[in-house]
């Protein structure tokens, strides 16, 4: 079963036939799709719970045809929904029932790789490793590694703002991102940033980035690289207790170490990762830490030290060390593959993504266990612990009646204690259509309305991608009613950020 | 809201109604910056009343400020606990405070390595021109949550609305630092510093003017000796090398002394781009992305910079009508005009401060 996704957005009043004729005549003849057989594949992103068939999907191989897609869809009035590979976890890419899905996939070279500059520029639809794999014979890598780098593609990480386990150190998309190039609804181009480390009047590129395509169709990239160091170790460390290892995290950035990466699982994540990649971690932990170390071996050596004994301190039950660069990565490979373990041990699962403050990691894993009674589901956890990004993983399965509903409803009940805690619904995979209903606990309607008028200097029609990441008022209202609890003007001085 | 920022929103309230433009200001400090305020004297908002330092947990790496609080006391509140703002951002003169920090968006020497004031900024609390308080971002590392309203603050010269409160990411110190000298001509400190930031060394600043090169290293002490003997050159006395790096930050040193007339430009470009043909030699910062020159006209400099793939600010002396910013591209500039209406839509802020025509 699905979702109803008929909420997904306002109804636009498209003729199809003629934007059929139209299309037809701006691209050739394989790059538009129009049968139902065709469109299925589009029907859903990463997000399968929610699907819908868009009117048509669009394949454009270069910006020019890109372009002229997006003028007929503007003379048209066709809403348009910017695809890249759909790896997407909040239902950003999923399609507009009376809209064109313009799948970015067949723009997918890497233009330029400067290793002077370090940078290099990219067509949006080139995949994340491919840019790393590009610069590697540089000694430069691009160094945002979401866990679906193998697949999602660099337009949709800027659209989406994506992190990985290494940006606490190396920061988000946001900061390795120097110029995006792209077209308005209206099919004008935009470029955002530049080839300098600035750009003259606001800082529009910031906005571009975690934007969800809703402000432009994103044709060019131009990203930053960054030297691959020398040598880096990870520290594989074992607790007997959740606690124990929330509070380690903290103890860490105290001591004033930033580690390349501060990954944390717990029993439920390990137990489903071992069998699948043989990663070597200790079955018997409540919870393990992954810390690593990068930069010169002087420097990796003084710093797993520290890390060491700061873990020790904490109680670790167990610290390993990787020997080799064969045993970091297999350390990391359990993971990286948390997802798609998690995913053969269930029918169906739902991934979450608030971020909190470190300080209430333990507090957090404390509350899911006890929801996990109460809604009668399990729950592996998997946290970006360095930066307070959760991805609680809740397993369930679709066939069985209400299961879905009782997940998603177990979900928003972490999403909104993320808020409660100081935090945030989202830290890196969108509000999309997944998470909208909660944006109504995280903002004030005065500021979904600053939004919406953000939304509209760019989308005047509010065209691109509608329907998602921000709720109308009237869906707040709605969220408000049946909750009862959110005040409609929170107090403005609460610690309410 | 507190009494104050009650008040606050009352002024800017009223300053819709009648269409009287507010000039917001902090300490003064960056009033040179950007253009003259239009339409002659405005009333002035000033941000200095509403300060203090609301929540600094140093093991979450985050502090939160009002506008008004002294730029100096936070940076001596984060030193107490080993931290510090990684973008070294000006102060400009002692009244300097966080929200004109922010609004100015402008980063110090370290720039290039740690990233600028706007990769800094998690969240912020903003006045806009309806006079409503609103929040956006946090205090978390990661939140994608909503447009990054904050990160377009950043910079925004107080355009868009009053910046109330801000959330900052902070990291601690670098354990060792040391800065090295190198006597090389431009085109050679060029290539070299491109050289230098393409391997894995620990340079956080570098400046180059009058045929010398300086170069900061920090890091782990490992990693700051590593390179040191990589490197080579002559090594710094530790007070004369932060003395030297204050110096650029806040630009008492002697190439940004002189003839206050004579007009000071900031050149952002590619760092590979080779000597400008301008009159005059640069001061060159940021690896070679930022280079500032003394005196030259407009048409010439921006045309050059323009050429280069980046863009010129005329930062200190006399626009006369060529305006302080590189002019916007027509699409661009649309969309600031209708970010202008969106966030303050009867034009109360700062009127004219970053484009003569919003
Ligand atoms: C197994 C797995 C692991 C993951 N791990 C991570 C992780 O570690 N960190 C993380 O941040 N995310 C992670 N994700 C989420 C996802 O991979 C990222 O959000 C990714 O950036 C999406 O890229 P995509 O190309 O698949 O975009 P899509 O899913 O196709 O689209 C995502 C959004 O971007 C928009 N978009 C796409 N291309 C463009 C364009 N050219 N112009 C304008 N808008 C565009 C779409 O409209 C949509 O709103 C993971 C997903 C999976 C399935």
């Amino acid at each position: 079963m699905t979702m109803d996704s008929t909420a997904a957005g306002p109804r636009f009043d498209v003729d199809r036939s003629l934007l059929v004729a139209r299309l037809r005549a701006v691209l050739p003849p394989d790059s538009l799709l129009a049968e139902e057989e065709d469109l299925r594949p589009y029907e859903c992103d990463g997000l399968t719970a929610y699907r819908q068939l868009p009117l048509l999907v669009a394949l454009p191989a270069s910006e020019a045809e890109a372009q002229a897609v997006l003028r007929v869809c503007h003379e048209l009035k066709a809403p348009v929904v910017p695809r890249g590979a759909a790896t997407g976890l909040s239902g950003g890419a999923m399609p507009h029932r009376d809209g064109v899905v313009v799948s970015l996939a067949r723009l997918k070279k890497i233009l330029r790789i400067d290793p002077l500059s370090r940078t290099a520029v990219v067509q949006p639809g080139v995949r994340n490793l491919a840019v790393s794999e590009a610069a590697a014979p540089h000694g430069l890598y691009y160094a945002p590694d979401p866990s679906s780098q193998i697949a999602c593609t660099i337009g949709g990480n800027v659209a989406e703002n994506s992190g990985g386990v290494h940006c606490l150190k190396y920061g988000l998309t946001v900061h390795n991102v120097l110029r995006v190039r792209g077209l308005t609804v209206a099919g004008e181009i935009v470029e955002f940033g530049g080839a300098a480390l600035d750009a003259p009047g606001l800082d529009l590129l910031a906005l571009m980035n975690g934007s969800e395509g809703m402000l432009a169709l994103i044709t060019e990239v131009t990203v930053r690289l960054t030297p691959k160091p020398e040598l880096a170790q990870v520290v594989l460390a074992s607790f007997d207790d959740v606690t124990k290892a929330g509070n380690a995290v903290a103890s860490i950035i105290a001591a004033g170490i930033i580690p390349a990466g501060l990954e944390m699982m717990d029993k439920k994540a390990t137990h489903a990762v071992e069998p699948y990649v043989n990663a070597g971690y200790d079955m018997n932990a409540e919870a393990i830490l992954l810390c690593e170390s990068d930069g010169t071996p002087e420097e990796v050596a003084e710093e797993i030290g520290r890390m060491r004994a700061v873990l020790e301190e904490s109680g670790a039950a167990e610290i390993r060390v990787s020997q080799s660069e064969a045993e970091r990565l297999k350390f990391w490979a359990g993971r990286k593959a948390a997802f798609p373990a998690v995913g053969r041990i269930t029918p169906d699962y739902l991934c979450m993504d608030g971020t909190i403050p470190r300080k209430n990691l333990a507090r957090m894993l404390i509350a899911i266990a006890e929801m996990e009674g109460r809604y009668g589901l399990r729950c592996a956890n998997v946290f970006h612990a360095g930066d307070g990004n959760l991805h609680p993983l809740i397993m369930y399965d679709a066939n069985q009646p209400g299961q879905l509903e009782q997940a998603t409803a177990f979900g928003a009940e972490i999403l909104e204690l993320s808020v409660a805690l100081g935090g945030t619904i989202t830290g890196e995979h969108g509000v999309g259509i997944e998470k909208i209903v909660q944006m109504c606990a995280q903002f004030t309607p005065q500021e979904l309305d600053a939004f919406h008028r953000l939304k509209q200097a760019f989308d005047p029609d509010a065209r691109l991608n509608p329907g998602k990441a921000i709720p109308t008022a009237a869906r707040c209202r709605e969220y408000r009613q049946t909750r009862g609890g959110f005040p409609d003007t929170p107090a403005a001085d609460a610690p309410r950020f | 809201m507190t009494a104050l920022l009650e008040q606050w929103a009352a002024r800017v309230r009223a300053a819709a109604a009648d269409r009287t433009p507010l000039r917001l200001r902090g300490g003064g400090s960056k009033d040179f910056y950007g253009e003259p305020p239009a339409g002659g004297t405005l009333a002035v908002l000033d941000t200095r009343a509403h300060a203090g330092i609301v929540a600094y947990e140093p093991t979450e790496l985050v502090v939160t400020a009002r506008c008004g609080t002294p730029l100096a006391e936070l940076e001596a509140v984060l030193a107490e606990r080993g931290q510090t703002l990684p973008f070294e951002p000006p102060h400009f003169g002692p009244g300097a405070t966080v929200g004109g920090c922010v609004a100015a968006g402008l980063s110090g020497p370290r720039r290039a390595q740690a990233g600028a004031l706007r990769d800094f900024v998690l969240g912020a609390r903003l006045l806009d021109g309806r006079g409503e308080l609103l929040a956006f971002g946090g205090q978390v590392m990661k939140n994608v949550a909503g447009y990054d309203v904050p990160r377009l603050l950043a910079g925004s010269l107080g355009t868009l609305g009053l910046i109330v409160e801000v959330s900052l990411k902070v990291l601690p110190f670098a354990v060792a630092t040391r800065t090295l000298r190198f006597d090389m001509p431009q085109t050679q400190a060029l290539a070299t510093l491109n050289a230098w930031g393409g391997q894995p060394l620990p340079v956080s600043a570098s400046a180059w003017s009058d045929g010398v090169l300086h170069v900061r290293l920090e890091g782990a002490a490992a990693a700051v000796d590593a390179a040191t003997r990589k490197l080579g050159g002559e090594t710094l006395a530790g007070q004369a090398a932060a003395a030297f790096w204050q110096s650029l930050r806040e630009q008492t040193h002697p190439f940004f002394g002189g003839d206050a007339a004579i007009p000071l430009w900031r050149l952002s470009l590619p760092s590979v781009t080779p000597p400008l043909d301008l009159p005059g030699t640069p001061l060159i910062e940021w690896g070679g992305a930022q280079r500032w020159l003394r005196g030259g006209d407009a048409t010439t400099v921006r045309a050059a910079a323009a050429r280069a793939g980046g863009h010129a600010t005329l930062f200190r002396g006399d626009a006369r009508g060529n305006g302080v910013f590189q002019p916007l591209a027509p699409p661009l500039a649309q969309i600031h005009r209708r970010l202008k209406a969106a966030f303050d839509p009867h034009g109360v802020f700062n009127p004219g401060r970053m484009y003569p025509e919003f």
